[in-house]
């Protein structure tokens, strides 16, 4: 798979002359003088970053129920109902059963993403009143979850519903987006593939184009929660 | 040149803007909301540590990328074809919208919807589109207020900051709305009206906020969730960036992205950062199966390896817009161009030349709290002062009558006996518009002063008429000992 490329020797000849060097030169990346990220919540532990993040959902219009992977099916079960249940869309991701939540997502008609079915998918998910969706990393200090999609971690469920439920394990909570910058930078070090799709949402969507007020719920999902499980 | 709006002269485009109340009252409580947002999300968060080291570490980066722009510009379009992307380099906003129509034939597509994107307002590319007979719709809610209600943005952040909610539901009854003006209504009804849009659209067109060079990634800041609508359903993805858009790797992204969130909307992060590359899409339902990147150039080279250089690091956050006290009290359409405030007076003639936009330099008062404001510290002021000096310099070539006026100034002010005329004369000629020992209201080239304050009127006695009469009242030689010798 190879795509094309168009218009580009002129131009970036022009932008070399104008820049006073040769064109083609090649670059290394330096040793930045000023790296203030690594500081941000450096040596806080596990739980201290559970309060930095469940501090800043209240920024983000987000709810945050805690449990531990015991106790996630009924917890899970419990916002579901919170959120007025209904349609239901869930990521296909093997999670669901690792966490042994394979019983909720039955009994409440869980329609989980299956790309056989095609467009399908995407009317299921515009009708739907709820996204299920577990995050790969979860940002504490904006209260972000990062999202890795991919064709059976659908971006669908957690934009198109209505409500927006994430799972969050407890031990995919960083400091901040410094380290989600992190794991994706080693990713492309090894040579791996990254998610063409990395989506950080934070809180539901909202706007104040209209006279500075805002409004929470524009094209997005109008309530986010978040189930903080507690995993290892 | 389409960073143009409207075709008045700058003071005529400034005498509307400040007798208009609510635009100055709305753009004034915009500015002091941002204001203070940005400044609880960055000087006054302590868990950042100190804000000025996040600063510095903003300016080196965004000045080592355009050191090196060609180098970055060259990896980036290597890896964005590499996963089967689409790079289009495009020397003139002629060129970029040639070639996404190119593509939008080629797809046979009819429905376009976009996600707020300066550089497409830049290139007019809604018009291009709309010409080809395509159906483009703005879908980031205030860019959706300002096409539906046929009018153009006045800030780089928040488009819409210059309309009131009256105004606003005035606009969307063209579109058959029946409810109340107020902001959680209107904003349902654009969620509404444009959900169907974003199912059924054939192309997505974009911005970049920023490109990833190590990676052919495009990341997108967002709130409102429609740039995700943008890039999830249609078949095809057309991402439009300004050349200077681009980071060398994550690591950087991580530092431009927290400037950008804090500085624009003070927030930590805005509710959507998105990062989109290219790759093999065949078996994923909801992702576009081509995806296209169009780098624009389009006057931006003419600052490359000149004084200006540095403006070329701005991030489009607006923060100097929210602190500069011109932009407060004339708004943003006064400056004619789509990019207001100080990084609009400095970069506006960089795109658009001096003949259009060289008044604008002067629409500062060189204050600096544009350039303490900037997060990647771009000299702001600095740059003003470079672009007035170039426009006297000859730059801006002058309107023949103030190049006659300045070169009769010229003249007069040379020869000891036109200037001694001058000087007897001028209050004679003047008396008619003298009230109380000043001009108020004076005519042609003296309007745009006596407009914002009073004109002392030329005194009958003169420095030197003045000066002599001292000595000689004083009985003091006025010969022999030169300024500032002790008598």
């Amino acid at each position: 798979m190879k795509g094309t490329i168009e218009n580009r020797d002129s131009f970036l000849r022009n932008i070399a002359k104008k820049l006073h060097h040769e064109p083609g030169e090649n670059v290394a990346l330096p040793e930045w003088n000023n790296q203030p990220q690594w500081d941000v919540y450096k040596g806080y532990s596990r739980d201290q970053l559970v309060e930095v993040m469940k501090k800043a959902c209240e920024s983000v219009h987000t709810r945050v129920y805690e449990t531990d992977s015991e106790h996630l099916a009924d917890c899970l079960e419990q916002v579901i109902v919170a959120y007025g249940a209904g349609s239901i869309v869930a990521t296909n991701d093997k999670r669901f059963s690792d966490f042994g939540l394979e019983s909720v997502l039955k009994k409440n008609q869980v329609y989980t993403w299956n790309i056989s079915e095609g467009h399908k998918n995407i009317e299921r998910a515009a009708q739907a009143n709820i996204g299920l969706s577990i995050c790969d990393i979860m940002l504490a200090e904006s209260a972000t979850a990062g999202l890795f999609h991919d064709k059976d971690k659908a971006r669908s469920v957690s934009l198109l519903p209505v409500t927006s439920i994430v799972i969050v394990p407890e031990s995919l909570i960083v400091p901040r987006i410094t380290q989600a910058m992190q794991k994706v930078e080693e990713k492309v070090k090894a040579g791996e593939a990254i998610s063409t799709y990395i989506n950080f949402i934070s809180g539901p969507s909202n706007s104040a184009d209209i006279e500075m007020r805002l409004v929470v719920g524009v094209h997005g999902p109008v309530k986010v929660a978040y189930i903080i499980v507690r995993d290892k | 040149m389409t960073i143009k709006i409207g075709n008045r002269p700058f003071f005529e485009r400034v005498d509307e803007a400040i007798h208009d109340s609510f635009m100055v009252n709305a753009v004034s409580s915009a500015q002091d909301g941002l204001r203070d947002r940005k400044l609880q999300a960055t000087v006054g968060d302590h868990t950042l540590g100190d804000w000025e080291i996040w600063r510095n570490a903003g300016e080196e980066i965004r000045s080592h990328t355009l050191n090196h722009l060609d180098f970055y510009l060259k990896k980036l379009s290597d890896q964005f074809a590499a996963r089967g992307g689409h790079v289009f380099f495009a020397q003139t906003a002629e060129e970029a919208r040639d070639y996404v129509k190119r593509i939008v034939k080629e797809k046979k597509a009819k429905n376009i919807v976009k996600a707020k994107s300066m550089v497409t307002e830049e290139i007019g590319l809604n018009d291009a589109l709309k010409e080809e007979g395509c159906d483009v719709l703005e879908t980031d809610l205030a860019e959706f207020i300002l096409q539906t209600d046929r009018d153009k943005p006045s800030h780089i952040v928040v488009p819409s900051v210059h309309k009131n909610r009256e105004q606003i539901r005035n606009a969307f009854r063209k579109l058959g709305y029946t409810g109340s003006d107020e902001p959680k209504e209107l904003a349902g009804f654009a969620r509404k009206t444009l959900r169907s849009k974003f199912l059924n659209a054939d192309v997505g067109i974009t911005g970049c906020n920023f490109a990833v060079a190590d990676t052919g990634s495009i990341c997108l800041v967002t709130n409102e969730g429609n740039a995700n609508m943008v890039t999830t359903f249609p078949k095809t993805q057309i991402t439009v960036m300004g050349m200077e858009r681009l980071v060398p790797s994550w690591k950087e992204l991580d530092i431009l992205v927290t400037l950008l969130c804090r500085s624009s909307v003070g927030q930590r992060l805005t509710t959507y950062v998105t990062d989109i590359t290219p790759g093999d899409q065949s078996e994923t339902v909801d992702s576009p199966k081509d995806f296209h990147l169009v780098i624009v150039d389009a006057g931006r080279s003419k600052a490359l390896g000149t004084e200006f250089q540095s403006a070329l690091h701005c991030i489009r956050c607006a923060a100097c817009i929210n602190v500069c006290p011109v932009y407060r009290h004339i708004g943003g359409h006064a400056y004619g161009s789509i990019y207001p405030g100080p990084i609009g007076a400095v970069l506006s003639p960089i795109l658009g030349g001096y003949k259009e936009y060289g008044k604008l330099p002067y629409a500062s008062s060189l204050c600096a709290a544009c350039t303490e404001a900037c997060p990647v510290r771009i000299p702001l002021h600095e740059l003003l002062i470079k672009h007035r000096q170039k426009y006297v310099e000859g730059g801006g070539k002058p309107p023949a009558g103030e190049k006659i006026a300045m070169k009769g100034f010229g003249i007069g002010a040379s020869s000891p006996f036109l200037f001694k005329a001058g000087m007897k004369i001028a209050p004679i000629i003047l008396k008619p518009l003298v009230h109380d020992g000043a001009i108020t209201k004076g005519p042609g080239p003296m309007k745009p002063w006596t407009g914002g304050r009073d004109l002392p009127a030329p005194s009958k006695e003169n420095f030197r008429e003045w000066f002599k009469n001292r000595k000689k009242t004083e009985g003091i030689s006025t010969h022999g000992k030169g300024m500032g010798e002790s008598v």
